[in-house]
């Protein structure tokens, strides 16, 4: 038996129950320990099907390893580490398990190699990530927590539904590529989409996340979503529907980001932005696009968690994380400005940050496989996510109006994880070659070209300037139409109003059937009370003549249907 | 030499121990005797399951009377399973005793109290062997007669009340039991339970067989708490001693299941009784009754001994769709059930047994907080709960596992749907002691509380951890279950 026969995702699982045995700093070491070892089990695994258990007459394999579990094992681990790192400051026992067993489990995930592994630490990631929702210990928090969990479920439910149908019609448990001429695929592609936030599916990530403690949404940014894109890129590459899906995703959520004040919530918004670039580079589904889309997996899983820790620092340290209320914080918490700045630099592809050297490979698949108008939008949302993301995060965070609010900087593990955090995006975006060669097929593209870094910089420049521009003339958050000078026609012509009313509604909707959920909950509950309640029909004490009488009509009954 | 005897002394041993403890009178020695009693009890069950896995039936004749003259205790995989179930809830329920009973029984009736466990269990374990139905009867009286009083030993004075329905329950289901097997003896002039498999072949629709059916189905059903004929069960579990709550819950009722069992496919399966009557339909209608009825009762219930009770209504329900749906898949997961079910559900009594032990309440509004205090129970209850709930990697999902499957098999697509929904109302009812022990702080009644002993926690997380291991290692269950699910089915034509 060698080593891969373990479940790396036990690791953390099982060393979760540990936590709240140990105090201090021996639970602080604990928590890196474990993310550490983890990462030294992966460290040289041989590739194949390993763990195989054998339950209900059918092969579980607990551990598959090849170039794209592995991949993501990795950032997992190493988003699992930095989140550990961030977190160590405060003492929630409850948080620190349900990072780690949520964490476990999304590793579990990847590695799963049959349907029903998969399902069973599908379930896991919902149920563990939502402690980190309600830790927060707030009504909202709760409600929002909630709203979360169901969705998840029900997610996880499509999926055993999606697998059984697929084993009942001939499949089996083996999780490898579908196509959606399977029966089963569509609903394995909804549980999937739900994860990836598809377009009309997304609004639980914008619920949520913003929802969590400050160190809890670090966590959640790493391991949900990516785990859909992770199972996405394994069962549905190359599903041409994914490249329009996509699309929309990197457009959409721009228009919304702009006008949110909350700056988590922005940031959420330009997680599904994000998340759209890989799955147009799993739709387009050739070599170079998923290199691409699993290599901005990798590099979003860590400037997305940079961006939520520096939130999470100046949420700690103010207590509120809206665009309004912040500004000039760069004299408090200037180490905390400059690494939000690398973050910044990273999601808006500047060249040297990681950003860059992932997200063209997935916009020059698109060109060479024939996109055009695919080509054109990803453009658009990348001036799109530098002007929200890049600038608005830092800018209004940070600089803009004094708001006169001095605190301290945020405390030294929170910057360290930090630092450890801008480190790889720098790292990634200056050296490639070490990202590229881990990815699933071999790399022949070139990021640093001299036409694509012009090009990108004359992006960048001019949307900034844009940005500029319209903070100067004072029209900046209502006119969002005029934003992007170059391709405002084009968005319009494209219709993508429509589309953004569309997304409207869907989030109104959403608002709208929760809410009449939760009144229609509450009317049932109070009725189930009447019936069920210890004083109930159903449920009270009962004389032992009414319980005899039952017995009589029971026998009747049963003789009646005999005889006759 | 022991070896050929040992379906007699499974239920002699505990049979003979009563008299002694009563005679003895000192309770130190007849928790020790009982504690024997239960560890052989075990260690028989499991030496007569590796009979029955080699040779297939291990048939005994009493006195050396052969059958069908004699009284038969016939052993093959289905009721040796059951065996391996009572002993293994009585040898866990031993140590756990002599703290609980210590707080809860006055101690000058501690003795009574393990006289009457020990008759239980011959009881109980004469039910599972006996291949004879007036036997069965006699030990289902012996059963019952001690149970009354075991739960009558509780604090409360509800107790008493809860014994006496119980008492007139029980007592009903005996007759009609008794009533339904004189028409069987009538017609077919045989009490073996094999014979008149053969028997009933040529007078299967003569009246009085179909008026024994409903007479023996309606009595068994009051004793495994069928609904609607359950009204007796949530008060007798919830107001008995915490020990006796958790041995009869894993216990009396799945007996009751394998009574129903042996009936309906042994018995009656060689008939052709079945295909022109709806037992079939009747039983699938009761059994998601059961599953939501109960299921949402428990969601509202205040005290969680009540919660725990009613729980095991709707459990009960899985158990009987899965006899409903009668194909391979369906009965495995019936009887996966009644063994896992057993397991969890004595874990939780156990645990709550715990608690009540530290806080002398099982009101919820007491219990705000509690993990704080008692860190342990509580994570043990939530395991216990999770697989009521039938979450992956715990006992409760392999039953959910092969009802779906059976479900599949016959056709009907929307039964799949309904364990599932049930789950969620299970989901409710978990999260009720979840919200209340981890996301309340702590009221003044919890002051001063600390972890319970670690003679009570034992036992409870033993069966805690089998939970969790028959949840990831089903070889044993699963394995011997679908075994006996073949032998039953092998016994419809």
């Amino acid at each position: 038996m060698t080593s891969a026969e373990f479940p790396t995702a036990l690791i953390l699982i099982l060393g979760a129950a540990f936590v709240p045995l140990f105090r201090g700093w021996v639970r602080r070491a604990w928590l890196l320990l474990l993310p550490v070892l983890a990462f030294a089990h992966l460290v040289g695994l041989p590739h194949g099907s390993f763990g195989e258990v054998h339950v209900l007459d059918y092969t579980l394999v607990m551990m598959r390893v090849d170039r794209l579990s592995l991949l993501f094992g990795y950032v997992f681990l190493i988003a699992a580490a930095l989140s550990a790192i961030y977190a160590m400051h405060h003492d929630d026992t409850l948080q620190h398990v349900a990072a780690l067993v949520y964490s476990g489990s999304a590793l579990g995930a990847v590695f799963a190699g049959d349907l029903l592994t998969l399902f069973i630490f599908w379930e896991l990631t919902a149920v563990s990530s939502v402690l980190l929702m309600w830790a927060r210990r707030t009504e909202r928090a709760f409600g929002a927590g909630l709203r979360y969990v169901i969705i998840q479920l029900i997610s996880g439910m499509l999926l055993l539904a999606g697998s059984l149908i697929y084993l009942q019609q001939g499949g089996s448990l083996a999780f490898e590529h579908f196509t959606l001429a399977q029966p089963g695929a569509w609903l394995i592609l909804a549980a999937f989409g739900i994860k990836s936030s598809f377009p009309l599916l997304h609004n639980w990530l914008q619920d949520a996340y913003p929802e969590a403690t400050e160190t809890g949404t670090v966590v959640l940014s790493a391991f949900t979503t990516k785990l859909g894109i992770y199972a996405l890129a394994r069962g549905f590459a190359g599903t041409e529907m994914l490249i329009w899906v996509g699309t929309v995703m990197t457009a959409f959520p721009i228009f919304y980001a702009v006008i949110e004040n909350d700056l988590r919530r922005v940031l959420a918004y330009s997680m599904t932005n994000q998340l759209g670039f890989m799955v147009v580079g799993i739709g387009l589904g050739t070599e170079l696009a998923l290199n691409g889309a699993v290599a901005h997996a990798f590099a979003d899983i860590l400037f997305k968690a940079l961006l939520f820790m520096s939130m999470g620092a100046v949420l700690l340290r103010t207590g509120t994380v809206k665009g309004t209320d912040l500004g000039g914080l760069y004299k408090s918490m200037p180490w905390t400005t400059g690494f939000c700045i690398v973050g910044a630099a990273s999601i808006s592809a500047f060249p040297l940050f990681s950003g860059f050297v992932t997200k063209s490979m997935v916009m020059a698949a698109a060109a060479s496989e024939g996109h055009p108008l695919v080509w054109l939008v990803l453009l658009f949302a990348s001036a799109g996510v530098f002007h929200h993301a890049g600038i608005k995060i830092p800018y209004f965070a940070f600089f803009a109006h004094d708001s006169g609010i001095r605190c301290r900087e945020a405390p030294l593990n929170m910057l360290i994880a930090m630092a450890l955090a801008a480190a790889l995006c720098i790292g990634i975006g200056s050296f490639p070659a070490a990202l590229y060669a881990l990815l699933p097929y071999p790399v022949t593209y070139v990021p640093y070209t001299s036409g694509h870094v012009l090009a990108q910089l004359q992006l960048l420049v001019f949307s900034a300037l844009a940005f500029a521009w319209l903070m100067r003339t004072g029209i900046y958050p209502p006119e969002l139409h005029s934003v992007n000078l170059d391709f405002d026609w084009f968005y319009r012509r494209l219709g993508a109003r429509a589309a953004a009313g569309l997304v409207t509604g869907s989030s109104a909707l959403y608002q709208h059937i929760a809410a009449h959920a939760q009144r229609a909950l509450r009317g049932a509950l109070a009725q189930g009370e009447r019936y069920y309640g210890t004083d109930g029909l159903l449920a009270r004490t009962r004389t032992t003549g009414s319980m005899v009488m039952w017995v009589a009509i029971l026998l009747v009954f049963y003789l009646v249907l005999y005889y006759v | 030499m022991i070896g050929e005897h040992l379906a007699a002394l499974q239920v002699v041993v505990p049979l003979m121990a009563a008299p002694i403890i009563v005679l003895v009178r000192r309770g130190a020695f007849a928790w020790a005797l009982t504690m024997v009693v239960s560890i052989a009890s075990l260690a028989i069950a499991l030496a007569l399951l590796v009979q029955v896995r080699e040779v297939g039936v291990v048939s005994y004749a009493l006195g050396s009377w052969a059958p069908p003259w004699g009284i038969e205790y016939r052993v093959d995989i289905v009721n040796a399973f059951v065996l391996v179930l009572i002993g293994l809830l009585a040898t866990i329920g031993g140590p756990y005793a002599w703290r609980s009973f210590a707080a809860e029984v006055p101690e000058d009736q501690h003795y009574l109290g393990y006289a009457m466990f020990c008759l239980c269990l011959a009881g109980l374990l004469g039910i599972a062997i006996t291949g004879d139905a007036f036997n069965l009867f006699v030990f289902l009286e012996i059963s019952s007669l001690s149970t009354y009083v075991l739960i009558a030993l509780g604090r409360e004075r509800r107790a008493l009340v809860a014994s006496y329905q119980y008492l007139i329950m029980g007592t009903i289901g005996a007759t009609f039991y008794v009533i339904g097997v004189g028409l069987l003896f009538l017609m077919t002039g045989t009490l073996n339970l094999h014979d008149l498999a053969t028997r009933l072949g040529d007078v299967a629709h003569a009246r009085p067989v179909l008026a024994a059916l409903a007479f023996v189905t309606v009595g068994i059903s009051l004793k495994l708490a069928l609904f609607p004929l359950h009204f007796w069960l949530p008060n007798a579990y919830a107001y008995a001693p915490s020990v006796v709550s958790a041995f009869l819950a894993g216990t009396a009722t799945k007996v009751a299941i394998y009574v129903l069992l042996r009936f309906y496919f042994t018995v009656f399966g060689k008939s052709e009784i079945f295909d022109s009557l709806p037992t079939q339909d009747i039983f699938l209608v009761l059994s998601v009754a059961a599953m939501f009825v109960a299921s949402a009762a428990a969601a509202y219930q205040e005290n969680l001994k009540h919660l725990l009770a009613y729980s095991s209504l709707g459990q009960i329900g899985y158990i009987t769709l899965g006899i409903a749906l009668a194909n391979q898949a369906g009965l495995t997961g019936a009887i996966v059930h009644l063994f896992n079910h057993g397991v969890t559900k004595s874990a939780l009594f156990l645990l709550a047994g715990c608690i009540w032990f530290r806080v002398h309440s099982l009101r919820f509004a007491d219990l705000a907080g509690l993990a704080r205090v008692m860190p342990l129970t509580c994570a043990g209850f939530v395991v216990g709960g999770l697989s009521l709930i039938g979450v992956p990697a715990t006992a409760g999902f392999v039953t959910k596992w092969y009802l779906v499957l059976g479900a599949l098999e016959t056709g009907h697509w929307w039964i799949v749907f309904l364990p599932v929904v049930s789950s969620l109302i299970a989901v409710w009812y978990v999260w009720r002691f979840v919200e209340a022990a981890y996301f309340r702080e702590p009221g003044p009644a919890l002051i001063g509380i600390k972890e319970a002993p670690p003679i009570l926690l034992l036992p409870a997380y033993v069966l805690v951890a089998l939970t969790v291991y028959f949840g990831l290692d089903t070889s044993f269950t699963v394995g011997t279950a679908s075994r006996a699910a073949e032998v039953l089915l092998g016994g419809l034509r």
